[in-house]
C-alpha cells in the first residue's frame, strides 16, 4: 500500500505553499487530520496536491476543510481531475448534521424522569388493570364457546410450562429441602430439638416455600419466555397481521398462556412441596439418623392437611399473575429490540414482585381465618 | 479479457448446501474492478447466500472465494481484516444498529478501525449521511423512527463509511418508491464514477439493472446461468432469462431505458 500522509510548508515565489504528500486515504491518516487541523495558513497560501498519490472522500474533506476554515480564498494546485471531483462532490454536502439526540441539563433531565416515571407508572398499573380485565373477558369468552378454545395452543403451553420445567423445580426444591433441614437442625440442635426439624420442612414447605420457590422459577422461565416472544412477534407486526385476519390476539397469544400458568403452578408447586420434603427426609435420614418410616409418621401428625390448601390456593393465583406480567409486558414492547429485552426484565421483576405481595396478603389472610 | 488484476471477486466452484437442501453447485463468477454487477434470479436461487458466502458470512462446503486476490476461506477473522475493511455492505432491511442514531451508526466502523479526532468523526458521519440523500435531521434520529427508504439510505450511508472499493448491495430499491428508487440509482451511479467503486448489486428492480448495471449475472439451477449486459442475455436462449427480459415488465423497463436515452441525445 502506499505512503502515509504527510505535509511540508513551503515558499515558493513568495506565495506559502503547503505541500501534501502520501495516501490521503482513512488507512493511512493517523495524526495527519490533527496536524493538518492545528495549521493556520495565510489567505493566499496554496495548496499543492501534486505529490499525493490517492485520495478517498475523508482526504478530500480534509483538504475541502482547510480551504474552508482558511475562509475559501487557498488555491489548490497539482490535483488530478478526479481528486478535484471528489473534493468538489464533499464539500457540496457541508451541511451540519446533529449526531446525537439532544440531551437536557441534568436538573431537568432528572425532574423529567422523575416525572416520566411517574405517570409510566400509573399508566402501566392502569394498563395492567385492564389487561387483567381483558384477559378475563377473553378467558371467559373462549370457555363460554368451546370452538374458540385454543385447545392445542393451551396444551402446547402446558408442556413449556410444566412438563419441561419438572427437572430444574425438583432439583431445586431437593436442595432447597436439604438446605432447609441442614439449618434447622444447627439451630435445633443446640436445644435438643433437632425432632421439629420435621415440622419446620414439613410445614414451611407446603405452605410458603415450595409454591413460592416455584412461582419465582417459572416467572423466571416462563414470564420472560412469554414477554420475549410475544414482543418479538409484535416488533414483526404479528400481532397487527392477526388482528387484521381477524384473531384477537388476547385469544391467541394471552389465553392459553394465562391457562397454561395458572393450571401448572399447583401441580409444579405441589411436586415441588414433595421433592423438598425429600430433600429434608433424606437429610434427617443421614444426619439425624431419623429413619423415613419415622419422618413420614411424624410428619402426618405435625403437618395439618390445612398447610397443603394453603398451598394449592395460592400457586393457581401467582400462576396467572405470572403469566399476565409476561403477556402484559410483552405487548408493550414497541420500536427497538432492546425494548424486548427490556420488557422481558421487567416481567420477572414485576412478576416476582408481585407474587411476594400478593404471599404477604394471603399470610395475614389465612391467619386470619384460623388457617395457621 | 480483464487481466487478474481487474477481478475484485472471484469465485470458482461454489457449493452451498443447507442439510439436504443444495443451494449452489459448482458455481463461478467474477466481478471486475470499477463494475455494477447486477445478480438477479428467482426467488430461492441463492442471491443473498450468494452474498453471504462471500463476505464471510456463510461457510459453503465446497469452492473457493478470492476477495482482492486474496482467500477468504478457511483464513479467520483478524487475517481477513485488511480485505474487509475494503469492503461496505448494505443488508436488506439497512441492518442499523437499533440502540445507535443514524450517525452514530455511520460511525460504528470509523471507530472500530481507527482512531480520528471526534469531530472529524462526525464531519464525516455527516457529509456521508448527506451524500446518501438523508436530511441532515435524520442524524440523531434513531432507526426505530425512521421509513423503509431512509433506513436503506443510512445502511448505505454506514456501508460507505470506511471509503470502500467494493460495495454489496442486497436489493437496495426494493420497497422504494419508484422516485426514490430512481434517485438511489443515480446516487449508486454518481458514487461509482467518483469514488471508482466495485459494486455487487442483489435486485429484483429491472430498472435498476438497466438504468446503472454494467453487467448481469443471472443465478438459477445453483450456478450463474450466463453473465454479460442486458443486450447479451436477450439473446441468451434460456426459458428463464427470455421471460425475465422479454416479460412485461422487463419489456416496460426497456423501453423506458430507450426512451431516457432518446431524451439525453437531444
Amino acid at each position: 500500500m502506499g505512503a502515509p500522509a504527510t505535509f511540508e510548508e513551503q515558499e515558493r515565489d513568495g506565495v506559502p505553499v503547503i505541500l501534501l504528500k502520501g495516501d490521503l486515504t482513512l488507512p493511512q491518516l493517523k495524526d495527519f487530520p490533527k496536524r493538518l487541523g492545528a495549521l493556520a495558513p495565510a489567505g493566499d497560501s496554496r495548496i499543492d496536491l501534486a505529490q499525493v498519490t490517492d485520495m478517498d472522500t475523508v482526504g478530500a474533506w480534509l483538504i475541502y476543510k482547510l480551504r474552508r476554515d482558511a475562509g475559501g480564498g487557498l488555491e489548490i494546485v497539482g490535483a488530478s481531475p478526479q481528486m478535484l471531483q471528489l473534493i468538489e462532490r464533499v464539500s457540496a454536502h457541508d451541511r451540519p448534521v446533529q449526531i446525537h439526540p439532544t440531551h437536557l441539563p441534568p436538573i431537568h433531565r432528572i425532574l423529567g424522569e422523575i416525572g416520566e416515571a411517574t405517570v409510566v407508572a400509573i399508566q402501566t398499573f392502569g394498563g395492567f388493570l385492564a389487561f387483567f380485565g381483558q384477559t378475563l373477558l377473553a378467558t371467559l369468552a373462549s370457555v363460554l364457546h368451546w370452538r374458540r378454545f385454543r385447545i392445542n395452543s393451551i396444551i402446547r403451553q402446558f408442556e413449556v410450562v410444566g412438563v419441561k420445567a419438572l427437572g430444574i423445580v425438583g432439583l431445586m426444591s431437593f436442595l432447597v429441602g436439604i438446605v432447609i433441614a441442614q439449618q434447622g437442625a444447627v439451630q435445633l440442635r443446640q436445644f435438643g430439638a433437632e425432632v421439629f426439624v420435621i415440622n419446620l420442612v414439613g410445614r414451611i414447605t407446603l405452605r410458603e416455600l415450595g409454591v413460592l420457590m416455584t412461582a419465582i422459577m417459572v416467572a423466571g422461565r416462563s414470564g420472560s419466555a412469554f414477554a420475549a416472544q410475544i414482543g418479538s412477534m409484535k416488533l414483526a407486526e404479528e400481532i397487527d397481521a392477526m388482528r387484521t385476519i381477524g384473531l384477537s390476539p388476547f385469544e391467541v397469544l394471552v389465553v392459553p398462556r394465562t391457562i397454561a400458568a395458572t393450571l401448572m403452578m399447583p401441580l409444579l408447586g405441589f411436586y415441588a412441596s414433595v421433592l423438598s420434603i425429600i430433600g429434608g427426609g433424606i437429610l434427617c435420614w443421614i444426619s439425624l439418623d431419623i429413619p423415613p418410616a419415622t419422618f413420614v409418621q411424624r410428619l402426618r401428625e405435625v403437618v395439618p392437611i390445612t398447610d397443603l390448601w394453603v398451598g394449592l390456593v395460592k400457586a393457581p393465583v401467582f400462576g396467572a399473575i405470572i403469566g399476565v406480567t409476561g403477556c402484559f409486558q410483552g405487548m408493550l414492547v414497541k420500536g427497538n429490540v432492546e425494548e424486548v429485552g427490556l420488557r422481558t426484565t421487567s416481567a420477572v421483576v414485576q412478576g416476582i414482585f408481585l407474587v411476594i405481595v400478593l404471599d404477604a396478603f394471603f399470610a395475614v389472610f389465612f391467619t386470619a381465618v384460623g388457617w395457621d | 479479457m480483464a487481466g487478474d488484476d481487474d477481478i475484485v471477486v472471484r469465485v470458482r466452484g461454489l457449493r452451498n448446501a443447507f442439510g439436504d437442501q443444495v443451494v449452489h453447485e459448482n458455481l463461478d463468477l467474477d466481478v471486475h474492478r470499477g463494475e455494477i454487477l447486477g445478480v438477479v434470479g428467482g426467488s430461492g436461487t441463492g442471491k443473498s447466500v450468494l452474498m453471504r458466502a462471500i463476505i464471510g458470512l456463510q461457510v459453503p462446503t465446497a469452492g473457493e472465494i478470492e476477495v482482492f486476490g486474496q482467500s477468504m476461506l478457511g483464513r479467520d477473522d483478524s487475517e481477513t481484516k485488511d480485505v474487509r475493511r475494503r469492503w461496505g455492505v448494505m443488508f436488506q432491511g439497512g441492518a442499523l444498529f437499533s440502540t445507535l442514531t443514524v450517525a452514530e451508526n455511520v460511525e460504528v466502523p470509523l471507530r472500530e478501525y481507527f482512531r480520528l479526532p471526534h469531530d472529524l468523526m462526525d464531519e464525516i458521519a455527516a457529509y456521508k449521511i448527506s451524500m446518501t440523500g438523508l436530511p441532515p435531521e435524520a442524524g440523531p434520529k434513531y432507526p426505530a423512527e425512521l421509513s423503509g427508504g431512509m433506513r436503506k439510505r443510512a445502511g448505505l450511508a454506514r456501508a460507505l463509511a470506511l471509503d470502500p472499493q467494493l460495495l454489496f448491495l442486497d436489493e437496495p430499491t426494493s420497497g422504494l418508491d419508484p422516485i426514490g428508487a430512481a434517485a438511489f440509482d443515480e446516487l449508486l451511479r454518481s458514487l461509482r464514477d467518483t469514488l471508482d467503486l466495485t459494486v455487487f448489486l442483489i435486485t429484483h428492480d429491472l430498472d435498476t439493472l438497466y438504468a446503472i448495471c454494467d453487467r448481469v449475472a443471472v443465478l438459477a439451477e445453483g450456478r450463474v446461468l450466463a453473465v454479460g449486459t442486458i443486450p447479451e442475455l436477450m439473446a441468451f436462449d434460456h426459458p428463464w432469462v427470455q421471460d425475465y427480459f422479454k416479460g412485461p415488465r422487463g419489456r416496460a423497463a426497456a423501453t423506458a431505458r430507450h426512451e431516457r436515452e432518446g431524451e439525453a441525445v437531444t
